[in-house]
């Protein structure tokens, strides 16, 4: 598949959005159990409310531009029955409305955060459900036909949720640090291993389709002579990236390092050293490796479709 | 209940492309709106398409042969690019299977086009919107078109007859017949998603001839069969004689 950045940039901020949340309402649960020291409704859960708010818009602002007719996009309601697409765009902005709901009762000292938090969770966890169904439910595109998409989509947005809560309540100057700290480093080394799980997995992957069963001969040695065309067309524009196995393997190893060993020893070091800009640091370098990862993941899918587009002429 | 589809003989077909360029008329000139196009006469002309001949080499030179593919929406039984739509703009229809894009009604995902594993679904870079084969349901229902003609403009174009077109949930239709027949079959079937285009495999041909064949039953003159006498002094295969 050819990665699109606006696909690229939703799947990564509302990951960091949810996260985000996750990491303020376990905060919340917390102190409830007297686990944590309780923190100030306004400067810490309202703002972060507030900040979660903002990465899931941005999320939504960013996946108008993968339509083509984003004037339309209400419609996208209509089949929640049988389009995990549908529901996402269902359940992202019903969540979205809950994490509101729970910032402006903080903000506003109203009772039962706790209840608007929980709910919030449920849809939470929804979306990241609905957001790794899209891909995993595409049984053809083997790749992604998994259950760890979800559990990754799961991992890497609660990861990079974290990572974020956790210079945020440094910066407020509460004692969340450690806690919130600990939750990133888990949370990094937990979606390191699900995301190298799939790796390996996906390095095994024997194609079901062929270009024996794509054109339905039973020949050992079958070429492709002429697609139809001489320049492009949808179908080697949308599902060929065009870059070689040695950029590949470069956004690869990038997203490896990127997203699970340096931010982890980021948050270490910030946290021993009590330093915002560290922990700070730790967040971006997790967000630029969970771009990378989103690039190598549509990139790695091989669309059988491609088997028709071997050769122009 | 109805499937309409097409029946591609690859036996038969040649590569011309007069199905490519008949659909490509008949589907821009439609109340749908154009397929665009963009720089068709400069570098890199692109465009969209419902149906494409591609060309395979099957097998390796001198044993070799060159396969003419022509690929177009299969209109599954089990369309997997309907339910992932989003908006409820892909649908199949129940009366007659064919599988459809509403355009008023897309939003330009592409999610389908993901989903349908024989990429033959096109994005129209102009009206943002997904395209497919229509099967020309607005030429296949049209009373002011004679009977006959009632047809995909494809099949109606292509001058070996390689594309046969009809009900194939009808066992005694054309298609029908030529699948159980011809032994027709189905791309990708690992997918389950049950194609209604069907395609009839390359046969061996061998030319039959039989006596009647090369001699007039009727051979007024009792000539046809005689071979010609050469004359006394024409040479002949041993020099010697040719009588």
């Amino acid at each position: 598949m050819n990665p699109a950045f606006s696909v690229i940039f939703l799947t990564t901020l509302i990951g960091v959005g949810q996260g985000l949340f996750l990491a303020l309402y376990a905060a919340e649960l917390g102190s409830a159990f007297e686990l944590v020291p309780p923190q100030d409704s306004r400067s810490f859960f309202a703002l972060g409310a507030a900040l979660a708010l903002g990465f899931l818009a941005a999320g939504l602002a960013a996946s108008f531009f993968h339509l083509g007719r984003p004037e339309r996009a209400w419609r996208a309601a209509a089949r929640w029955r049988t389009s995990w697409l549908s529901r996402e765009v269902i359940v992202l902005p019903a969540f979205m409305a809950a994490v509101l709901c729970y910032g402006a009762a903080h903000y506003l000292g109203l009772p039962a955060t706790l209840m608007t938090g929980a709910v919030a969770s449920v849809l939470c966890l929804a979306l990241f459900v609905c957001t790794g169904m899209i891909y995993a439910c595409i049984k053809f595109l083997q790749e992604w036909a998994t259950p760890l998409t979800v559990v990754n989509y799961l991992l890497l947005g609660c990861a990079s949720g974290f990572a974020f809560a956790t210079p945020m309540a440094a910066a407020t100057g509460n004692g969340l640090v450690v806690p919130l700290a600990a939750g990133a480093v888990m949370l990094s080394l937990a979606a390191w291993a699900t995301r190298a799980a799939a790796l390996a997995r996906n390095r095994r992957i024997k194609p079901k389709s062929t270009v024996q069963t794509a054109i339905g001969i039973k020949h050992p040695r079958i070429a492709q002579k002429a697609q139809g065309f001489m320049c492009g067309s949808f179908n080697t524009r949308e599902f060929f990236h065009g870059r070689g196995g040695q950029a590949m393997s470069l956004v690869k190893w990038g997203f490896i390092v990127l997203a699970f060993p340096a931010p982890v020893a980021l948050i270490a070091a910030g946290t021993a050293l009590a330093s915002v800009p560290l922990l700070s640091a730790a967040f971006i370098t997790q967000y630029l490796g969970l771009i990378a990862e989103r690039w190598y993941f549509f990139a790695q899918a091989n669309h059988p479709q491609n088997l028709y587009y071997q050769a122009i002429s | 209940m109805t499937q309409l589809a097409l029946v591609i003989d690859l036996n038969v077909c040649v590569g011309c492309h007069a199905c490519v360029t008949s659909c490509k008329e008949w589907n821009t000139s439609g109340v749908a709106g154009f397929l665009s196009d963009d720089r068709p006469y400069d570098r890199d002309p692109t465009g969209t398409f419902f149906n494409r001949v591609q060309t395979f080499e099957v097998g390796e030179y001198p044993d070799a042969q060159t396969v003419h593919f022509p690929k177009s929406c299969l209109h599954c039984e089990d369309p997997p690019c309907v339910p992932v739509c989003p908006t409820g703009a892909s649908y199949k229809r129940a009366e007659d299977g064919i599988v459809l894009v509403d355009y008023d009604k897309c939003i330009g995902c592409k999610y389908c086009a993901w989903a349908c594993p024989y990429g033959v679904r096109e994005v129209d870079e102009h009206q943002k919107v997904m395209k497919k084969c229509t099967l020309c349901v607005d030429r296949i229902y049209d009373p002011a078109l004679p009977e006959a003609e009632r047809k995909p403009a494809c099949v109606m174009a292509c001058p070996t007859s390689a594309r046969l077109y009809g009900d194939i949930h009808d066992p005694e239709s054309v298609v029908s017949k030529a699948i159980r027949e011809q032994g027709g079959y189905a791309l990708m079937p690992e997918w389950g998603t049950q194609p209604a285009n069907h395609y009839l495999p390359r046969r061996r041909t061998e030319m039959r001839i039989h006596k009647d064949e090369l001699e007039r039953a009727d051979n007024p003159l009792k000539i046809d069969g005689l071979l010609p006498k050469p004359a006394l002094k024409e040479p002949a295969l041993d020099d010697v004689t040719s009588w």
